[in-house]
């Protein structure tokens, strides 16, 4: 057991190390969590660090990636954070839909987008979860029409991150509604910037508006905007949400506020010294160790050419169990004041971070039928063509 | 990185798989509470190569790291087992960092058993203490300048029947060290406390004679940090078993027309019991780690450990029992016995209050020297 590297990971280490160290005054400031007010100088950023093979590590080379492995993905943040530059902010894009493009696009499709993607030169959205559809995503009702040009879709998106500064999307949309709802789906390409594309921000509790709704009127595509098989977009969109999984592993370590950091505020204060404060400290500690070491392990599987399992995705209820709990023991040290700040807007984000990428109910149901065998709650939408399902 | 399991691990894990499957230790675990002795699982462990696991390959052993032999305990755990491991491998492995290695080869063997008496190290100013019998902690046994040991240590395991008994003590000056005790001088009264599957003893020592083993402050913080991972995958293991148990179960109950697996209900307490056994199997991962490469760490990664272990084990064990319903809180039923494991195992060696306010205390400090050098 070990946490070292190889030889080769040593090697591409170093040198990241010494590119950043020669550039790092280059990097935009370090944000917390994915979103920006402007990601214009971070694309910029992500553009230098591409050139210095430190973006899409994992993909393979022929479209400009490093064709290494996971542990090499997670040095390069390593380094990166290290330094103290900022990470990649298209990363759902270099995470998820790249990889995505890369299995089911067309080598036309590839040659056209993968390459502008991956050096921050156009940007990308995910357009799957619809105000009506989230956990049960195949529940999507946004609708994709043949025409004479292509297609013509209508509906409505949301929980869209950087859809306000993306050039295109990857959307999930219903091609054939007279099927069970998982067959009649299809994927597309949509250039944000399409006549009847409407982006909204879409303000949280906490104040901020990290995400948008995505408004979709007789939006007019050219044939060649699928990706995949029509009415095949399940397929696409499993194998997307497969790399969101494993992205998540290591995000969640460079993204969420290490148990050190949870614990600044309350440096010197004497509530320190308490037993119950310590019992609690000691439960957010475990809770966030424990999605490193869990990251850790599904990285060394993955390394051993082993799947990590859904199980690894029990991991965000710690992290945001973590925050919870930080948040809380903090102001109740620290009193009201500690509401206004940082961390009154950490524990604002708590609440919603449940629901992030699939309720944890929806996680736990999922991960109870596929990894437990414990049989299903019986479905009234099996089998049935989506057109005759109850609905809201 | 490699932070998965080895060939040669999955062999050893296997290979304790089988050895305890062929006693019915879940039995005796129930018998013993009508005061059955419990099954002799010392031959087990013996053939399978356990007794010699921290020995190093020098002095007759396996050679092999803490991580190797929590392996072991989680089997153990997952079948209620006694085997004696803990007090003999955190033994050995203080022996073998002393000066006293003549006694290995005979304990890495198997021949003898050692069994020790562990003391908390300190955290700030105060001193090396153990179990106090009447609950509660004291000061460590102390060991006279003329060879004499005096002091009580209550709650400890795998003492009796141990040939070598080593006390963790404090000399006239108030410094760590090992003491090697006859075990037959010592007064030990073997104790039964809500659990019955291992042995458990109050032990006297009135002014009896001990050989001190050289000063073992490292050897003995080591030791009781390597036992508190070794606990901590004993808890590992009985997570697993109600794990296997309440799915087993949930599966077959039919209630209303359907399985009551399938009521989310149902479904999502037993994930939860998947969801603790990862985040420990992960501190696990950790806590053998830190013991093997990173000694800085193992007062921390073993404290995780063993907090989230005991923690995921009383969860474990009252939600398996919830799901069976009724017949969960039956004393034919085996819950009650993993129930009362770990009702004991977290109060033992600290306990889970001691491995939280150890983890606090590590990731405070750890807090501290982040915002210092941030501040430069």
């Amino acid at each position: 057991m070990n946490l070292d590297d190889t030889p080769t990971q040593a090697e591409f280490r170093a040198r990241a190390r010494a590119w950043l160290a020669e550039h790092r005054h280059e990097s935009p400031p370090q944000v917390r969590g994915l979103h920006v007010e402007d990601p214009a100088p971070y694309r910029v950023w992500q553009g230098e660090l591409a050139q210095a093979g430190l973006v899409g590590v994992t993909w393979p080379v022929e479209y400009g990636g490093g064709g290494l492995g996971p542990s090499e993905e997670m040095i390069a943040a390593d380094e990166i954070a290290r330094a103290g530059c900022a990470q990649i902010v298209d990363h759902i894009a270099i995470g998820e839909l790249g990889p995505t493009l890369i299995a089911y696009g067309t080598e036309e499709q590839k040659q056209r987008y993968v390459g502008l993607m991956l050096h921050g030169e156009e940007g990308w959205c995910q357009l799957f979860s619809e105000p009506a559809a989230g956990s049960d995503l195949a529940g999507i009702t946004t609708r994709a029409r043949v025409n004479d040009c292509g297609w013509v879709l209508n509906g409505q998106k949301v929980w869209t991150t950087l859809a306000q500064f993306a050039d295109f999307g990857l959307l999930l949309a219903r091609t054939d509604p007279d099927v069970p709802k998982h067959r009649g789906l299809t994927m597309f390409i949509v250039p944000m910037n399409a006549p009847g594309v409407t982006v909204r921000p879409l303000r949280l509790m906490s104040g901020s508006a990290p995400f948008n709704e995505i408004f979709l009127d007789d939006v007019q595509l050219a044939p060649d905007a699928v990706i995949g098989p029509v009415d095949g977009g399940w397929g696409v969109s499993i194998t997307t949400l497969m790399y969101e999984r494993l992205m998540a592993l290591s995000a969640f370590e460079h993204l969420a506020p290490s148990p050190e950091a949870l614990l600044e505020p309350l440096l010197g204060s004497p509530a320190l010294n308490d037993g119950n404060v310590r019992r609690r400290i000691a439960e957010l500690t475990v809770d966030r160790l424990a999605l490193r070491y869990t990251a850790f392990r599904a990285l060394s599987d993955l390394e051993g050419g082993r799947m990590p399992g859904p199980e690894s995705g029990l991991g965000k209820i710690g992290v945001v169990e973590a925050g919870r709990k930080a948040a809380a023991l903090i102001s109740e040290t620290l009193g009201p004041d500690a509401l206004a700040g940082e961390w009154g807007e950490l524990a604002a984000e708590m609440p919603g971070m449940r629901s992030a990428g699939g309720t944890e109910e929806i996680l736990r149901n999922t991960i109870g039928e596929r990894v437990l065998g414990l049989p299903p709650e019986p479905r009234l939408d099996k089998d049935v063509p989506f057109s005759e399902l109850a609905r809201t | 990185m490699n932070f998965s399991l080895t060939d040669e691990q999955g062999f050893l894990r296997e290979a304790a798989v089988n050895a305890l499957s062929r006693i019915d230790t879940v039995a005796g675990a129930r018998a013993a509470l009508d005061g059955e002795p419990l099954p002799e699982l010392w031959p087990t462990a013996r053939e399978a190569g356990w007794t010699g696991l921290l020995v190093p390959e020098a002095d007759g052993g396996a050679g092999l790291e803490a991580f190797d032999a929590m392996l072991v305990l989680e089997q153990c755990g997952r079948r209620l087992a006694a085997a004696g491991l803990i007090g003999h491998l955190a033994a050995t492995l203080v022996l073998s960092r002393t000066e006293a290695e003549e006694l290995l080869p005979a304990l890495a063997e198997g021949a003898r058993r050692a069994a020790i008496v562990l003391a908390r190290p300190p955290a700030a100013d105060e001193g090396w203490t153990v179990e106090a019998i009447g609950g509660g902690r004291a000061s460590a046994p102390t060991l006279s300048a003329d060879g004499r040991l005096t002091g009580a240590a209550g709650f400890q395991l795998d003492l009796t029947g141990a040939d070598v008994l080593l006390v963790a003590a404090v000399d006239a000056d108030c410094e760590p060290c090992v003491a090697l005790v006859d075990p037959g001088v010592a007064e030990i009264e073997p104790i039964t406390r809500c659990d019955a599957s291992r042995p458990l003893a109050h032990v006297r020592f009135y002014g009896v004679p001990a050989t001190r083993l050289g000063s073992g402050a490292d050897a003995l913080t080591e030791a009781w940090y390597v036992a508190q991972a070794l606990l901590a995958a004993d808890a590992l293991g009985v997570v697993e078993a109600m794990l296997e148990l309440s799915v087993s179960y949930a599966k077959d109950r039919h209630a209303f027309g359907r399985p009551i697996g399938s009521y989310q209900a149902i479904k999502q307490q037993i994930v939860e019991i998947l969801r603790h056994a990862g985040t420990t199997r992960s501190l696990c991962f950790y806590a053998g780690y830190a013991a093997q490469a990173r000694p800085q760490e193992l007062a921390l990664a073993a404290s995780a450990a063993r907090f989230a272990a005991e923690e995921a084990a009383d969860y474990a064990t009252r939600t398996c029992i919830a799901v069976h319903g009724g017949i969960g809180a039956t004393w034919e039923h085996d819950g009650h016995l993993y129930w009362r494991r770990a009702q004991l195992s977290r109060l033992l060696l600290g306990g889970v209050g001691d491995a939280g306010d150890r983890v606090a205390e590590e990731i405070i400090e750890r807090a501290r020297v982040t915002a210092a050098a941030k501040a430069n």
